[in-house]
Protein backbone atom coordinates (compact mmCIF):
# COMPACT_ATOMS: atom_id res chain seq x y z
CA UNK A 1 0.00 0.00 0.00
CA UNK A 2 1.51 3.58 -1.12
CA UNK A 3 0.43 6.50 1.34
CA UNK A 4 0.58 9.41 -0.64
CA UNK A 5 1.96 12.49 0.98
CA UNK A 6 -0.45 15.35 1.40
CA UNK A 7 2.00 17.80 0.07
CA UNK A 8 3.07 20.00 -3.10
CA UNK A 9 3.74 16.69 -4.62
CA UNK A 10 0.61 15.94 -4.94
CA UNK A 11 -0.60 15.44 -8.54
CA UNK A 12 -3.59 14.96 -11.27
CA UNK A 13 -2.45 11.16 -11.21
CA UNK A 14 -1.68 10.55 -7.75
CA UNK A 15 -5.83 12.09 -7.28
CA UNK A 16 -7.23 9.54 -9.51
CA UNK A 17 -4.53 6.92 -7.52
CA UNK A 18 -6.45 8.53 -4.33
CA UNK A 19 -10.42 7.84 -5.71
CA UNK A 20 -9.27 3.91 -6.71
CA UNK A 21 -7.76 3.37 -3.09
CA UNK A 22 -9.56 5.58 -0.94
CA UNK A 23 -12.42 7.04 -2.92
CA UNK A 24 -11.12 10.74 -1.83
CA UNK A 25 -13.71 12.74 -2.91
CA UNK A 26 -11.18 15.95 -2.59
CA UNK A 27 -9.09 14.50 -5.08
CA UNK A 28 -12.28 14.31 -7.26
CA UNK A 29 -13.08 17.53 -6.83
CA UNK A 30 -9.40 18.77 -7.71
CA UNK A 31 -9.70 16.67 -10.70
CA UNK A 32 -13.19 18.34 -11.68
CA UNK A 33 -11.86 21.43 -11.43
CA UNK A 34 -9.49 21.06 -13.96
CA UNK A 35 -10.42 18.89 -16.23
CA UNK A 36 -14.50 19.53 -16.31
CA UNK A 37 -13.77 22.69 -17.83
CA UNK A 38 -11.78 21.47 -20.56
CA UNK A 39 -13.93 18.57 -21.66
CA UNK A 40 -16.33 20.40 -21.80
CA UNK A 41 -14.69 23.00 -23.76
CA UNK A 42 -13.58 19.11 -26.04
CA UNK A 43 -17.18 18.60 -26.58
CA UNK A 44 -18.61 22.16 -27.73
CA UNK A 45 -15.23 22.01 -30.29
CA UNK A 46 -16.99 18.78 -31.43
CA UNK A 47 -20.26 20.10 -32.00
CA UNK A 48 -22.36 19.96 -29.18
CA UNK A 49 -24.92 22.18 -27.64
CA UNK A 50 -24.06 24.13 -24.32
CA UNK A 51 -26.74 21.79 -22.31
CA UNK A 52 -24.73 18.66 -23.53
CA UNK A 53 -21.35 19.66 -23.52
CA UNK A 54 -22.21 20.44 -19.69
CA UNK A 55 -24.08 16.99 -19.26
CA UNK A 56 -21.15 14.94 -21.03
CA UNK A 57 -18.76 16.68 -19.35
CA UNK A 58 -19.58 15.98 -15.52
CA UNK A 59 -21.10 12.03 -16.86
CA UNK A 60 -16.82 11.48 -18.14
CA UNK A 61 -16.12 13.04 -14.47
CA UNK A 62 -18.50 10.87 -13.43
CA UNK A 63 -16.93 7.43 -15.41
CA UNK A 64 -13.46 8.66 -14.14
CA UNK A 65 -14.37 8.11 -10.66
CA UNK A 66 -16.35 4.57 -11.73
CA UNK A 67 -13.36 3.69 -13.45
CA UNK A 68 -10.60 5.04 -11.32
CA UNK A 69 -9.06 1.27 -10.21
CA UNK A 70 -8.34 0.96 -13.74
CA UNK A 71 -6.20 3.82 -13.91
CA UNK A 72 -2.51 2.63 -14.40
CA UNK A 73 -0.44 5.73 -13.41
CA UNK A 74 2.67 3.75 -15.62
CA UNK A 75 0.84 3.43 -19.05
CA UNK A 76 -0.68 7.30 -18.99
CA UNK A 77 -0.68 10.43 -17.72
CA UNK A 78 -4.25 11.76 -16.02
CA UNK A 79 -4.94 14.12 -19.30
CA UNK A 80 -4.30 10.76 -21.63
CA UNK A 81 -7.08 8.88 -19.57
CA UNK A 82 -9.43 11.21 -19.20
CA UNK A 83 -9.28 12.41 -22.56
CA UNK A 84 -9.95 8.91 -23.74
CA UNK A 85 -13.03 8.91 -21.48
CA UNK A 86 -14.10 12.25 -22.85
CA UNK A 87 -13.55 11.11 -26.79
CA UNK A 88 -15.55 7.52 -26.35
CA UNK A 89 -18.61 9.72 -24.92
CA UNK A 90 -18.25 12.36 -27.33
CA UNK A 91 -18.54 9.83 -29.96
CA UNK A 92 -21.48 7.60 -28.26
CA UNK A 93 -23.44 11.07 -26.33
CA UNK A 94 -22.96 13.20 -29.09
CA UNK A 95 -21.93 11.83 -32.09
CA UNK A 96 -24.26 8.20 -31.34
CA UNK A 97 -22.09 6.02 -32.90
CA UNK A 98 -20.63 3.05 -31.35
CA UNK A 99 -16.65 3.10 -30.98
CA UNK A 100 -15.15 -0.10 -30.98
CA UNK A 101 -11.81 -1.13 -29.07
CA UNK A 102 -9.75 -3.32 -27.80
CA UNK A 103 -10.48 -5.01 -24.52
CA UNK A 104 -7.06 -5.93 -22.50
CA UNK A 105 -9.06 -8.11 -20.98
CA UNK A 106 -10.00 -10.48 -24.47
CA UNK A 107 -8.32 -13.81 -24.42
CA UNK A 108 -7.62 -13.29 -28.00
CA UNK A 109 -5.55 -10.32 -26.97
CA UNK A 110 -2.01 -10.87 -28.85
CA UNK A 111 0.68 -9.37 -26.33
CA UNK A 112 4.34 -9.21 -27.95
CA UNK A 113 6.54 -11.44 -28.12
CA UNK A 114 9.59 -9.74 -29.14
CA UNK A 115 9.45 -6.76 -26.85
CA UNK A 116 11.48 -6.98 -23.51
CA UNK A 117 10.39 -7.45 -20.29
CA UNK A 118 10.65 -3.99 -19.38
CA UNK A 119 8.93 -2.99 -22.64
CA UNK A 120 6.28 -1.05 -19.83
CA UNK A 121 9.00 1.53 -19.76
CA UNK A 122 8.28 2.51 -23.25
CA UNK A 123 4.21 2.47 -22.91
CA UNK A 124 4.61 4.60 -20.26
CA UNK A 125 5.97 7.30 -22.17
CA UNK A 126 4.86 10.16 -19.84
CA UNK A 127 3.20 13.49 -21.15
CA UNK A 128 6.31 15.12 -20.46
CA UNK A 129 8.18 13.48 -23.30
CA UNK A 130 5.00 13.61 -25.60
CA UNK A 131 4.85 17.43 -24.54
CA UNK A 132 8.49 18.33 -25.27
CA UNK A 133 8.26 16.34 -28.51
CA UNK A 134 5.56 18.30 -29.65
CA UNK A 135 6.44 21.72 -27.91
CA UNK A 136 9.84 20.81 -30.86
CA UNK A 137 7.04 20.66 -33.53
CA UNK A 138 6.62 23.39 -36.32
CA UNK A 139 3.90 25.01 -35.36
CA UNK A 140 2.10 24.98 -38.73
CA UNK A 141 2.77 20.79 -37.74
CA UNK A 142 1.58 21.80 -34.60
CA UNK A 143 -1.68 23.52 -35.01
CA UNK A 144 -3.16 20.86 -37.47
CA UNK A 145 -2.35 17.81 -35.01
CA UNK A 146 -4.74 19.89 -32.04
CA UNK A 147 -7.00 20.53 -34.17
CA UNK A 148 -7.90 17.36 -35.25
CA UNK A 149 -8.57 15.98 -31.59
CA UNK A 150 -10.96 19.06 -31.05
CA UNK A 151 -13.00 19.25 -34.50
CA UNK A 152 -15.21 16.11 -35.08
CA UNK A 153 -15.24 17.04 -38.47
CA UNK A 154 -13.02 15.35 -42.08
CA UNK A 155 -9.52 16.84 -42.33
CA UNK A 156 -11.32 18.46 -45.81
CA UNK A 157 -13.11 20.88 -43.43
CA UNK A 158 -9.75 21.26 -41.28
CA UNK A 159 -8.14 22.52 -44.88
CA UNK A 160 -10.79 24.71 -45.74
CA UNK A 161 -10.59 26.25 -42.34
CA UNK A 162 -6.94 27.07 -42.54
CA UNK A 163 -7.37 27.84 -46.05
CA UNK A 164 -5.18 24.94 -47.04
CA UNK A 165 -5.04 22.12 -50.01
CA UNK A 166 -6.21 18.77 -48.22
CA UNK A 167 -3.24 17.43 -49.15
CA UNK A 168 -0.93 19.79 -47.05
CA UNK A 169 -3.14 19.06 -43.98
CA UNK A 170 -2.75 15.47 -44.79
CA UNK A 171 1.23 15.65 -45.18
CA UNK A 172 1.65 18.09 -42.01
CA UNK A 173 -0.24 15.89 -40.04
CA UNK A 174 1.79 12.81 -41.33
CA UNK A 175 5.18 14.86 -40.78
CA UNK A 176 4.10 15.59 -37.62
CA UNK A 177 3.13 11.76 -36.69
CA UNK A 178 6.52 10.51 -38.12
CA UNK A 179 8.72 13.48 -36.52
CA UNK A 180 6.90 13.15 -33.29
CA UNK A 181 8.00 9.10 -32.86
CA UNK A 182 11.06 9.35 -34.29
CA UNK A 183 11.78 11.49 -31.25
CA UNK A 184 10.14 9.46 -28.70
CA UNK A 185 11.83 6.16 -29.61
CA UNK A 186 15.12 8.07 -29.37
CA UNK A 187 14.57 9.04 -25.58
CA UNK A 188 12.98 5.76 -24.86
CA UNK A 189 15.75 3.87 -26.18
CA UNK A 190 18.49 6.27 -24.77
CA UNK A 191 16.34 5.73 -21.34
CA UNK A 192 16.35 1.88 -21.71
CA UNK A 193 20.35 1.61 -22.62
CA UNK B 1 3.05 -15.69 -35.51
CA UNK B 2 4.22 -11.86 -36.22
CA UNK B 3 1.81 -9.36 -37.50
CA UNK B 4 3.80 -8.23 -40.67
CA UNK B 5 1.05 -5.72 -42.31
CA UNK B 6 -0.25 -2.25 -39.79
CA UNK B 7 -2.44 0.05 -40.15
CA UNK B 8 -0.97 3.49 -40.84
CA UNK B 9 -0.70 6.58 -39.15
CA UNK B 10 -3.36 8.06 -41.11
CA UNK B 11 -5.87 5.64 -40.09
CA UNK B 12 -4.55 4.96 -36.65
CA UNK B 13 -4.44 8.63 -35.71
CA UNK B 14 -7.96 9.52 -37.41
CA UNK B 15 -9.03 6.33 -34.85
CA UNK B 16 -7.32 7.94 -31.59
CA UNK B 17 -8.88 11.15 -32.52
CA UNK B 18 -12.30 9.45 -32.77
CA UNK B 19 -12.95 10.42 -36.05
CA UNK B 20 -13.44 7.31 -37.63
CA UNK B 21 -16.76 5.87 -37.84
CA UNK B 22 -17.68 3.14 -36.57
CA UNK B 23 -16.94 0.14 -40.01
CA UNK B 24 -13.64 1.38 -40.25
CA UNK B 25 -13.12 1.73 -36.44
CA UNK B 26 -13.94 -2.96 -35.81
CA UNK B 27 -11.13 -2.96 -38.39
CA UNK B 28 -8.61 -1.50 -36.70
CA UNK B 29 -9.86 -1.98 -33.04
CA UNK B 30 -10.17 -5.83 -34.32
CA UNK B 31 -5.94 -4.85 -35.80
CA UNK B 32 -5.44 -3.64 -32.74
CA UNK B 33 -6.58 -6.70 -30.51
CA UNK B 34 -3.81 -8.59 -32.00
CA UNK B 35 -1.15 -6.31 -32.27
CA UNK B 36 0.72 -5.02 -29.69
CA UNK B 37 3.11 -2.43 -31.86
CA UNK B 38 0.25 -0.80 -32.93
CA UNK B 39 -1.59 -0.41 -29.15
CA UNK B 40 1.77 1.22 -28.44
CA UNK B 41 1.74 3.68 -31.17
CA UNK B 42 -2.08 4.29 -30.19
CA UNK B 43 -1.42 4.99 -26.72
CA UNK B 44 1.41 7.80 -27.84
CA UNK B 45 -1.38 9.15 -29.92
CA UNK B 46 -3.92 9.14 -27.00
CA UNK B 47 -1.03 11.08 -24.75
CA UNK B 48 -1.02 13.88 -27.88
CA UNK B 49 -5.28 13.76 -27.40
CA UNK B 50 -4.31 14.72 -23.50
CA UNK B 51 -2.28 17.54 -24.77
CA UNK B 52 -4.94 18.80 -26.78
CA UNK B 53 -7.18 18.34 -23.79
CA UNK B 54 -4.94 20.22 -21.01
CA UNK B 55 -4.45 22.69 -24.41
CA UNK B 56 -8.08 24.22 -24.65
CA UNK B 57 -9.62 27.06 -22.99
CA UNK B 58 -11.79 25.85 -20.11
CA UNK B 59 -15.17 26.60 -20.38
CA UNK B 60 -17.16 27.65 -17.30
CA UNK B 61 -19.15 24.76 -15.50
CA UNK B 62 -22.70 25.54 -13.82
CA UNK B 63 -22.42 26.87 -10.58
CA UNK B 64 -23.72 23.00 -9.42
CA UNK B 65 -21.92 21.08 -11.47
CA UNK B 66 -19.63 20.17 -9.14
CA UNK B 67 -21.77 19.42 -6.32
CA UNK B 68 -23.87 17.29 -8.38
CA UNK B 69 -21.29 14.93 -9.13
CA UNK B 70 -20.46 14.51 -6.11
CA UNK B 71 -24.01 13.78 -4.93
CA UNK B 72 -23.90 10.78 -7.93
CA UNK B 73 -20.84 9.83 -6.87
CA UNK B 74 -21.59 9.77 -3.25
CA UNK B 75 -21.44 6.08 -1.62
CA UNK B 76 -20.51 4.85 -5.18
CA UNK B 77 -17.59 2.48 -4.94
CA UNK B 78 -15.14 2.47 -8.11
CA UNK B 79 -15.62 -0.86 -9.72
CA UNK B 80 -13.29 -3.58 -9.23
CA UNK B 81 -10.67 -3.84 -12.17
CA UNK B 82 -11.58 -6.88 -14.14
CA UNK B 83 -8.84 -9.72 -13.09
CA UNK B 84 -6.42 -10.44 -15.99
CA UNK B 85 -6.08 -13.68 -17.37
CA UNK B 86 -2.88 -14.39 -16.35
CA UNK B 87 -0.05 -15.12 -18.27
CA UNK B 88 1.75 -18.45 -16.74
CA UNK B 89 -2.12 -20.31 -17.13
CA UNK B 90 -2.01 -22.85 -19.90
CA UNK B 91 -3.66 -21.43 -22.94
CA UNK B 92 -6.06 -22.43 -24.43
CA UNK B 93 -6.51 -21.78 -28.18
CA UNK B 94 -7.25 -18.20 -28.52
CA UNK B 95 -10.72 -17.11 -29.69
CA UNK B 96 -11.18 -16.81 -33.48
CA UNK B 97 -12.57 -13.05 -32.87
CA UNK B 98 -11.45 -10.72 -30.86
CA UNK B 99 -13.76 -8.90 -28.53
CA UNK B 100 -14.27 -5.87 -31.07
CA UNK B 101 -15.46 -8.05 -33.53
CA UNK B 102 -17.15 -10.51 -31.38
CA UNK B 103 -19.49 -7.86 -30.34
CA UNK B 104 -21.15 -8.09 -34.19
CA UNK B 105 -20.29 -11.11 -35.18
CA UNK B 106 -21.08 -13.64 -32.05
CA UNK B 107 -18.45 -15.51 -30.43
CA UNK B 108 -17.21 -18.21 -32.49
CA UNK B 109 -17.05 -19.58 -36.25
CA UNK B 110 -20.81 -21.42 -36.29
CA UNK B 111 -22.33 -18.32 -34.80
CA UNK B 112 -22.05 -16.51 -38.20
CA UNK B 113 -25.01 -16.30 -40.69
CA UNK B 114 -23.36 -16.94 -43.83
CA UNK B 115 -24.58 -16.25 -47.79
CA UNK B 116 -23.35 -17.89 -50.34
CA UNK B 117 -21.54 -15.30 -53.11
CA UNK B 118 -20.68 -17.56 -55.51
CA UNK B 119 -17.45 -18.91 -56.02
CA UNK B 120 -17.46 -20.71 -52.97
CA UNK B 121 -17.06 -17.48 -51.49
CA UNK B 122 -19.50 -16.82 -48.42
CA UNK B 123 -19.90 -13.43 -46.41
CA UNK B 124 -21.66 -12.17 -43.64
CA UNK B 125 -22.99 -8.25 -43.56
CA UNK B 126 -22.10 -6.54 -40.01
CA UNK B 127 -24.53 -4.49 -39.02
CA UNK B 128 -23.16 -1.27 -38.76
CA UNK B 129 -24.81 2.20 -39.22
CA UNK B 130 -22.05 4.81 -40.43
CA UNK B 131 -22.55 4.05 -44.69
CA UNK B 132 -19.57 2.12 -45.16
CA UNK B 133 -19.49 -1.25 -45.23
CA UNK B 134 -18.15 -4.68 -43.04
CA UNK B 135 -18.41 -7.74 -43.74
CA UNK B 136 -16.70 -11.18 -42.74
CA UNK B 137 -15.78 -12.75 -45.78
CA UNK B 138 -14.78 -16.86 -46.26
CA UNK B 139 -13.00 -17.75 -48.94
CA UNK B 140 -12.24 -21.42 -49.89
CA UNK B 141 -8.58 -22.47 -49.59
CA UNK B 142 -6.66 -22.06 -52.62
CA UNK B 143 -9.46 -20.12 -54.31
CA UNK B 144 -9.64 -16.46 -55.73
CA UNK B 145 -12.12 -13.53 -54.60
CA UNK B 146 -13.27 -12.98 -58.06
CA UNK B 147 -11.02 -9.95 -59.24
CA UNK B 148 -12.67 -6.50 -58.10
CA UNK B 149 -11.33 -3.03 -58.33
CA UNK B 150 -13.04 -0.77 -55.25
CA UNK B 151 -13.88 3.26 -55.61
CA UNK B 152 -12.60 4.11 -52.24
CA UNK B 153 -10.76 2.35 -50.14
CA UNK B 154 -10.63 -0.94 -48.58
CA UNK B 155 -9.66 -2.28 -45.37
CA UNK B 156 -9.13 -6.36 -45.16
CA UNK B 157 -8.13 -8.17 -42.04
CA UNK B 158 -7.05 -11.68 -41.50
CA UNK B 159 -8.82 -13.50 -38.86
CA UNK B 160 -7.83 -17.26 -39.86
CA UNK B 161 -5.93 -18.52 -42.80
CA UNK B 162 -4.30 -16.54 -45.87
CA UNK B 163 -4.33 -14.95 -48.41
CA UNK B 164 -1.86 -13.23 -51.20
CA UNK B 165 -2.48 -10.15 -53.65
CA UNK B 166 0.56 -11.46 -55.70
CA UNK B 167 2.98 -9.40 -53.94
CA UNK B 168 2.07 -10.19 -50.38
CA UNK B 169 1.00 -12.77 -48.22
CA UNK B 170 -1.49 -11.60 -45.27
CA UNK B 171 -1.90 -13.66 -42.16
CA UNK B 172 -3.84 -13.40 -38.94
CA UNK B 173 -3.91 -9.99 -37.90
CA UNK B 174 -2.81 -8.34 -40.70
CA UNK B 175 -4.17 -5.58 -42.49
CA UNK B 176 -4.32 -5.00 -45.66
CA UNK B 177 -5.07 -1.30 -47.12
CA UNK B 178 -6.14 -0.67 -50.97
CA UNK B 179 -7.37 2.40 -51.98
CA UNK B 180 -9.26 2.67 -55.89
CA UNK B 181 -5.74 2.60 -57.36
CA UNK B 182 -5.26 -1.28 -56.67
CA UNK B 183 -6.43 -3.99 -59.34
CA UNK B 184 -5.69 -7.04 -57.27
CA UNK B 185 -6.28 -10.36 -57.05
CA UNK B 186 -6.64 -11.61 -54.05
CA UNK B 187 -5.67 -15.97 -53.44
CA UNK B 188 -6.62 -17.36 -50.61
CA UNK B 189 -3.78 -19.71 -49.33
CA UNK B 190 -3.87 -23.03 -49.56
CA UNK B 191 -3.38 -24.25 -46.05
CA UNK B 192 -7.10 -23.28 -44.81
CA UNK B 193 -10.15 -21.46 -45.77
CA UNK B 194 -9.24 -17.82 -45.16
CA UNK B 195 -11.22 -15.91 -43.11
CA UNK B 196 -11.16 -12.14 -43.07
CA UNK B 197 -12.89 -8.83 -42.34
CA UNK B 198 -13.53 -6.41 -45.15
CA UNK B 199 -14.59 -3.12 -44.71
CA UNK B 200 -15.00 -0.59 -47.73
CA UNK B 201 -16.76 2.32 -48.56
CA UNK B 202 -18.46 1.55 -51.71
CA UNK B 203 -19.75 -1.60 -53.11
CA UNK B 204 -17.14 -3.81 -54.35
CA UNK B 205 -17.15 -4.01 -58.29
CA UNK B 206 -16.34 -7.10 -59.29
CA UNK B 207 -15.39 -8.01 -63.09
CA UNK B 208 -16.54 -11.35 -63.85
CA UNK B 209 -19.94 -11.22 -65.56
CA UNK B 210 -21.35 -13.74 -62.96
CA UNK B 211 -21.10 -11.78 -59.85
CA UNK B 212 -21.80 -8.28 -61.51
CA UNK B 213 -25.61 -9.95 -61.90
CA UNK B 214 -25.71 -11.16 -58.56
CA UNK B 215 -24.57 -8.32 -56.84
CA UNK B 216 -27.09 -6.19 -56.48
CA UNK B 217 -28.95 -9.59 -55.16
CA UNK B 218 -26.36 -10.35 -52.61
CA UNK B 219 -25.51 -6.76 -51.77
CA UNK B 220 -21.92 -7.20 -51.52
Amino acid sequence: MRQLADSETRSLEDDLIAIAERQDQEAFARLFQHFAPRVKAYMLRGGADAAAAEDVAQETMVTAWRKARLYDPGKAAASTWLFTIARNLRIDRIRRERRPEPDPNDPAFVPSGDLPPDAALRQSENSDAVRRAIDDLPQVQREVVLLSFYEDEPHSVIADRLGLPLGTVKSRIRLALKKLSEQLDAESYGEDK
Amino acid sequence: MTVRHHVNDDLLFDYAAGRLSESWSIAIATHLALCQDCREREARMNSLGGLALQSLEPAAMADDALAACLCRIGGVEPEAAEARPRASAPKSEPPLFPRPLQDYVGETLADVRWRTVGGGVRQSLLATHDGARARLLCIPAGEPVPEHGHRGLELTLVLAGSFGDGEHTFGRGDLAIADETVEHLPVAGRGADCICLAVTDAPLRFKSWLPRLVQPLMRI
